[in-house]
């Protein structure tokens, strides 16, 4: 025992180490940034970030970036990051003028790094925007001005397990507002299978999932306490109380939600256009339906899918060349391949015919995409990351019962204030 | 009977402000070889703890005490605001909940893992056979990456598929919703917590159960002591110095942890189980819109927090060493 009796200096030492590796663990917002960045790269050679680390070298998206390179007479250097990774990393790069050539990032985010100064607007680096649909090419746009352009687009929709709702008796062309599916899911319940499953997690992804009930009431993210989103909020509540979806999906990612589903016991569950590969292999007859409004209609899901945005360089000679990138990535037969790979909707109509010509199936996910709505449109911005915040902590007290529905959409909305 | 062990503190170390004893007297200017050698040996440690340790610890310092927005973050002209993020945190309704979060998980989980730990390591200080395997086999939650151990925790507590509501089920107990009530989710972190947690208190606990000597043992059996009495007067006060480091290390490490909570209930639901460390990460990276000041501040709160009970060990230990 006596070998634990330091001398009082080493002891404080040791006590400030501690101290200090709490420090460091805790909150690790220090300092440094990739070296990945275009300064430490020659002339010739251009930066790609992208939020695609499943794309190892010799993938599909790998060699269209190699490719573009090639066309604009320069080598690539890609870094696929995780998603929720990049926002950070990007900020950082850009602090240090560090900022990859081309970057890739999830649409919400694009008018966070736009409103950081760190990308340039069309009107800078001449990218042609014209050709994409406007309601996607909203969530790029801020103040007026355009930062990017899509790469392709994703949405949410109700996938339904055509052998569920036969065995319950339900005929899925009757579901056409929130009474109708609600009454769909008293009928599977009392077949014995189970209703629904969607994500309602504490993050952006509660949010992003919540959001087509929300418009689908008529409510609007500037009033989160407004009749309409508590009845929102409330149709969720009930099919918890009534059994109709579980208790999980207050811990549900849309990857675990989409499991669930995969069961086969479960007669719908909301999820994404990139699930469509996933569905296939599911071993079940699955149908989609648009999320259906409050008093029947579509109602507006988010947009999701990234941006190629052109982040701001100390050097403004090499916008000309990375402009010639990103055109070629975003071309109509490029588009085509890269959205085949990453199961997207394209954001033109050019390419959305194309897919469609080869797939009749997607029809309805391009119908989604058309009708989808961005997150961060109607002017938001910025402000949208905080609505969001507010609102997916909302879902959380009143589906966990710590608050009611209103109470808790008071609370968000005076939080966001 | 602990006085004769407590000699070796009483060395005679008053003086902490002078140089080396070893230093010649101060007329010589110069530094002799050896001192720069000295110095050279010194740089590597030094130059490391400054950039790792110094470094970040001042750049946190720094953004808790401006207002940084993602604007002024990439343009670095963020305006000073003094204590403002500070304010910001101690007004925040998350806060009083988080505090209280911190405090019930801390102590909690080092009552049970301190507990749990010293009744294993005097089990497993009986030597019967197996008795290593086993011990070895009670090191694996510490051997397991954390990713790992959260994931399970939080599939076999899932409300509808977990095994565990399966098993209470099983003898005829309605299902718990472990990670999604807020009754329930802070029971469930520390539950997880504390399983992580036991095999560093077995270990550390055991190593100190050896270096009591054997003796004692038999002339207090010899006296008529039973193993009860044996326990609380010889094992627990002889291991009190190895006990006081172990619940600091465990208080230090217990403070900071983020990604068991964060993995199985992400601080939620609706802040129920949100303690300091994930209120910062979530203020700092959990939105798309960072809040780089305020989460620093956070962290710091939590720095100070433990660096105030590492002032309080010094204390006790050098108490102890006086009396």
């Amino acid at each position: 025992m006596n070998s634990f009796s330091f001398s009082r200096r080493r002891r404080l030492t040791a006590a400030a180490l501690t101290a200090l590796a709490v420090a460091t663990t805790a909150t690790a917002c220090g300092s440094g940034s990739g070296s990945a960045g275009s300064e430490a790269a020659d002339s010739g050679t251009y930066t790609v970030w992208d939020p695609y680390p499943q794309f190892a070298k010799g993938s599909a998206w790998v060699k269209l970036l190699d490719a573009c390179g090639a066309e604009a007479g320069v080598k690539i250097k890609r870094t696929g990051f995780d998603t929720s990774d990049l926002t950070n990393k990007a900020l950082l790069a850009a602090q240090q003028d560090n900022s990859a050539d081309v970057l890739i990032v999830d649409n919400p985010v694009v008018s966070t790094l736009a409103e950081a100064g760190v990308l340039t607007t069309t009107d800078d680096n001449k990218l042609d925007t014209s050709a994409v649909d406007p309601n996607l090419l909203a969530a790029g746009q801020s103040g007026g001005k355009t930062y990017g352009t899509p790469i392709g687009a994703n949405t949410l929709a109700l996938y339904y397990n055509k052998e569920v709702l036969k065995a319950a008796g339900v005929d899925i062309a009757s579901v056409k507002d929130w009474p109708s599916l609600t009454a769909a899911l008293a009928k599977v319940k009392k077949a014995g299978k189970k209703g629904i499953t969607f994500s309602a997690i504490g993050t952006e992804e509660g949010s992003f999932q919540f959001l087509p009930w929300f418009w689908g009431s008529g409510a609007k993210l500037t009033a989160l306490d407004s009749p309409e989103a508590v009845s929102a909020l409330t149709l969720w509540k009930d099919w918890l109380a009534d059994g109709y979806a579980p208790n999980s999906v207050l811990n549900n990612t849309q990857t675990t939600s989409w499991q669930e589903f995969a069961t086969g016991d479960y007669a719908f569950g909301e999820n994404g256009t990139w699930q469509l590969a996933n569905a296939a292999k599911a071993g079940f007859d699955y149908g989609v339906i648009p999320v259906p409004g409050a008093d029947g209609g579509n109602a507006a899901a988010p947009t999701g899918g990234e941006f190629v945005t052109l982040p701001v360089q100390g050097d403004t000679g090499r916008y000309a060349t990375t402009q010639k990138i990103a055109t070629c990535l975003t071309s109509t037969q490029n588009l085509y391949d890269t959205d085949a790979t990453l199961s997207y909707v394209a954001p033109t109509t050019e390419v959305q015919d194309k897919q469609v010509a080869a797939d009749p199936g997607l029809q309805t996910w391009v119908n989604a995409v058309k009708a989808a709505k961005g997150r961060t449109s109607d002017d938001l911005g910025t402000k949208y990351p905080k609505i969001s915040e507010q609102l997916w902590k909302a879902v959380q007290s009143a589906l966990s019962g710590s608050k009611s529905p209103e109470d808790a959409l008071s609370a968000a909305q005076s939080a966001v204030k | 009977m602990s006085h004769t062990t407590q000699v070796p503190h009483r060395r005679p170390v008053p003086d902490h402000s002078g140089a080396a004893p070893t230093a010649p007297p101060r007329a010589r200017r110069r530094p002799s070889s050896q001192q720069w050698a000295a110095w050279a040996f010194l740089t590597p440690v030094t130059l490391y703890l400054v950039l790792f340790y110094a470094y970040p610890l001042y750049r946190n310092l720094d953004l808790s005490l401006r207002n940084y927005t993602v604007r002024s973050f990439v343009q670095g002209d963020a305006p000073f605001t003094g204590l403002a993020n500070y304010r910001t945190v101690l007004d925040d309704p998350t806060f009083a909940p988080a505090l209280l979060h911190t405090v019930v998980f801390t102590a909690v989980c080092l009552a049970f893992q301190y507990a749990i730990g010293l009744a294993l390591a005097v089990f497993f200080n009986q030597h019967f056979r197996l008795s290593a395997t086993l011990r070895a086999l009670f090191l694996v939650p510490w051997l397991l990456p954390l990713i790992v151990s959260a994931s399970t925790w939080s599939w076999m507590l899932n409300s509808d598929s977990g095994i565990v509501n399966t098993a209470l089920h099983a003898v005829g107990i309605g299902p718990v919703n472990w990670l999604t009530s807020p009754s329930w989710s802070l029971t469930s972190v520390i539950i997880a917590n504390i399983w992580i947690g036991v095999p560093f208190n077995l270990v550390v606990l055991h190593s100190g159960l050896q270096s009591i000597p054997a003796g004692l043992y038999e002339a207090a059996a010899l006296d008529g002591a039973g193993a009860w009495r044996r326990f609380w007067s010889i094992t627990f006060p002889l291991l009190r110095p190895v006990s006081a480091i172990t619940l600091l290390l465990g208080l230090v490490y217990t403070l900071k942890v983020f990604d068991i909570i964060w993995i199985m209930t992400k601080g939620g639901p609706a802040d129920s189980s949100t303690t300091f460390a994930t209120w910062s990460y979530q203020l700092g990276f959990g939105n798309l819109l960072p809040a780089f000041g305020p989460g620093a501040a956070v962290g710091n709160l939590l720095v100070v927090a433990a660096l105030v009970f590492g002032l309080i060990y010094m204390r006790v230990q050098r108490k102890q060493g006086l009396s």
